[in-house]
């Protein structure tokens, strides 16, 4: 505890009130120090270094406009497609409220992918920031949780087909699945206790949740320190005084950085709310206009579009696919018992495993492993810190075919997502294929490619211009 | 740490306190997760539904609510009937093996119902639930295969059914559409969800 500290009585009124304050609340002032005007990032942030900022704005327009909904909404079968549309014509403003709502959404995935791609390029998931990269995964999936239960809330076509898929995908785990499905569920097909339970999620249990991961994956970073796009611990480059020689406090120089590029933000923000808030149908589905019908699947059910990669993984894997995907947990095998350097138990263990494994590819259903395929495209990013060899931490200082992997990888994933939005089509089903097998490889493969190639040098300081 | 010995007595009691706080956290959670179990309310709306097929004429569908899933009844014509064992080698469990206890003893035929000509079918894809559309015309189209013979079209993953609701192969959906329990009241009148006399 701080000693209590007297001040001046010629102090002015605005000291004698902080002083007043600090004596009472000693913890505001240190934490604002620590995480704001005490806290110093490396001076050479770039554009890239946005997103986490935004994205916590976009977690706050979510809260607010959610609160703001939940006012007139009804989670009740019977009611909700028509309390929507309530909301959307009779509530003053409401339409404004909802459709920040339903583009915040969006916007939230498209600021946390950009965010995680800034990671993927400046390798700011190696030591020692691997927690604060698996407290942001852990948000990723927790966010997609979130958005998928928010979407079965409107209880349009969509919303009702959308919740069967994904609930089902429960029910295709051996053993417990079915009894797994009908305790989400709450009955034998999604109904009233489904959307029930989906509103309690998404309003309160999962957003604590998340609140509770941001203020983890802040801490963490915060404890060590901000990575930067030359990757270089400007921890290590010390002043006299103890503060890093390329590093800035945090208030002010980025929070006015930031500050300029919410408005930026706001901007596109406002422009979609306002002009564009179907977005094509990509952001609210067209089918979603019509109410929850148990009797007519829509023509065509997709996603909407931030899970459509993950969405094109489960299609892609079919029974013709299985025998692709043992083939490689052979060669996998083989490969490691063959050129691996590890101990004759530890090959023994890899080649029992491997048995194992396709023993269980060729007995339960390629439906099973489809699911497996969707929920292992997300799990597969909490290891990354593991899987990634390469001697250098930044792309900038990588092998340049490095680069051209990276460019790959994204390609591939907007091809996937491409083609989760279309119907099923035999030339798509087979990219999307080809795609799947990428998406793994490159991270399953990555021990092995990322440490081929002759790095370049890395500076000692941070690369820095001052404009 | 510090040099006082270690209290073994004390440490037995810690553990078993703790292993029975742990004992009863558990049951505290049962009643929890139990409330997320299908209600009374829920479990009883599952009796048996009667359908009048009357009025359905050969190649026509007609779908009822049992259990809060469509169920289909189509009145097949001949020559759909005539295509169903010549698919035989197309489709992924011709015979229904895989889940023997979706296909009821008196529909283990070559169309799959009581009557060769009134199929009864529970249409949810046996993939992840959608319900598959109605391609009943032969031929080539979008989607389907060009020696398509008409059935059904999950749009939801392309899963294609034949008319008797048996997969093609290499197909997501893992086993043929469910034939409820079913049985003929009279030569108009279907009893679904039941199939003994009371």
């Amino acid at each position: 505890m701080a000693d209590f500290k007297e001040i001046s009585p010629n102090a002015s009124a605005g000291e004698k009130l902080t002083n007043w304050f600090e004596n009472r609340f000693p913890t505001a002032f240190y934490e604002y120090k620590k995480h704001m005007s005490e806290y110093y990032a490396p001076k050479n942030f770039n554009f890239w270094y946005v997103f986490g900022a935004l994205a916590m704005l976009v977690l706050v327009i979510q809260i607010v406009t959610g609160i703001f909904l939940v006012m007139h909404y009804k989670p009740d079968a019977g009611l909700a497609f028509a309390s929507v549309e309530y909301i959307m014509r009779d509530v003053p403003w409401g339409w404004l409220i909802r459709y920040m709502h339903s583009t915040g959404a969006s916007a939230f995935f498209l600021v946390v992918y950009l965010h995680m791609f800034r990671g993927l390029m400046y390798g700011s998931y190696r030591k020692p920031r691997e927690l604060v990269w698996l407290f942001g995964c852990a948000i990723f999936l927790v966010l997609m949780a979130e958005a998928f239960m928010g979407y079965l809330l409107p209880w349009g076509q969509m919303s009702f087909w959308g919740a069967q898929v994904i609930v089902n995908l429960f029910s295709a785990i051996p053993f417990i699945g079915p009894d797994l499905a009908l305790l989400i569920r709450g009955d034998f097909v999604v109904g009233d206790a489904t959307l029930n339970r989906f509103f309690a999620f998404h309003v309160i249990a999962v957003p604590l949740v998340l609140l509770g991961l941001v203020v983890a994956h802040l801490l963490a970073l915060h404890d060590v320190g901000s990575n930067n796009p030359d990757g270089i611990e400007i921890k290590a480059n010390k002043g006299p005084d103890g503060v890093p020689v390329d590093g800035i406090p945090f208030h002010p120089y980025y929070t006015v950085h930031d500050i300029f590029m919410v408005s930026v933000f706001l901007m596109v923000f406002s422009a979609i709310v306002f002009f564009a808030p179907e977005m094509g149908g990509y952001f609210l589905e067209y089918n979603n206009f019509i109410p929850a019908d148990p009797f007519q699947t829509p023509a065509h059910i997709a996603p909407v579009w931030y899970f459509t990669p993950f969405y094109s993984m489960l299609r892609a894997v079919t029974d013709e696919m299985m025998y692709v995907l043992i083939a490689c947990v052979v060669l996998g095998a083989a490969m490691a018992v063959v050129k691996g350097k590890s101990s004759v138990l530890l090959k023994g263990v890899i080649l029992v495993g491997a048995a194992a494994l396709v023993a269980m590819m060729l007995s339960i259903d390629a439906k099973f492993w489809g699911v497996v395929a969707m929920g292992g495209g997300v799990v597969i990013l909490f290891f990354l810190p593991w899987l990634d060899k390469s001697p250098v931490k930044s792309i900038r200082y990588r092998p340049n075919w490095h680069k051209a992997m990276l460019a790959i990888f994204v390609v591939n994933f907007l091809v996937l997502g491409y083609l989760g939005i279309l119907p099923p089509s035999n030339i798509g089903g087979r990219v999307a294929q080809l795609g799947t097998l990428f998406y793994f490889g490159f991270f399953l493969l990555m021990p092995w490619w990322s440490t081929i190639g002759e790095p370049k040098r890395v500076p000692d300081r941070v690369t820095f211009t001052a404009h | 740490m510090s040099d006082t010995p270690v209290n073994n007595s004390k440490r037995t009691w810690i553990i078993a306190s703790g292993c029975a706080g742990a004992v009863g956290g558990i049951a505290a959670a049962v009643p929890f997760v139990s409330s997320m179990m299908p209600s009374e309310k829920a479990k009883a709306a599952g009796a048996a539904v009667e359908a009048d097929i009357s009025a359905l004429k050969p190649g026509e569908k007609l779908t009822v609510e049992w259990r809060g899933k469509p169920v289909w009844i189509v009145r097949r014509t001949p020559e759909q009937l005539a295509a169903l064992p010549k698919l035989d080698p197309q489709l992924a469990d011709p015979l229904s093996l895989r889940k023997p206890e979706e296909t009821p003893d008196y529909a283990r035929n070559g169309w799959r119902s009581r009557k060769p000509e009134v199929f009864v079918v529970v249409g949810i894809c046996t993939h992840l639930g959608c319900s598959p559309s109605d391609k009943f015309m032969p031929g080539p189209q979008p989607s389907l295969p060009d020696d398509w013979q008409g059935g059904f079209f999950c749009p939801c993953h392309g899963s294609t059914f034949d008319m008797a609701g048996r997969v093609f192969k290499n197909k997501p959906a893992p086993t043929n559409l469910e034939v409820p329990p079913h049985m003929f009241l009279s030569d108009s009148k279907l009893l679904i969800g039941e199939d003994k006399k009371a």
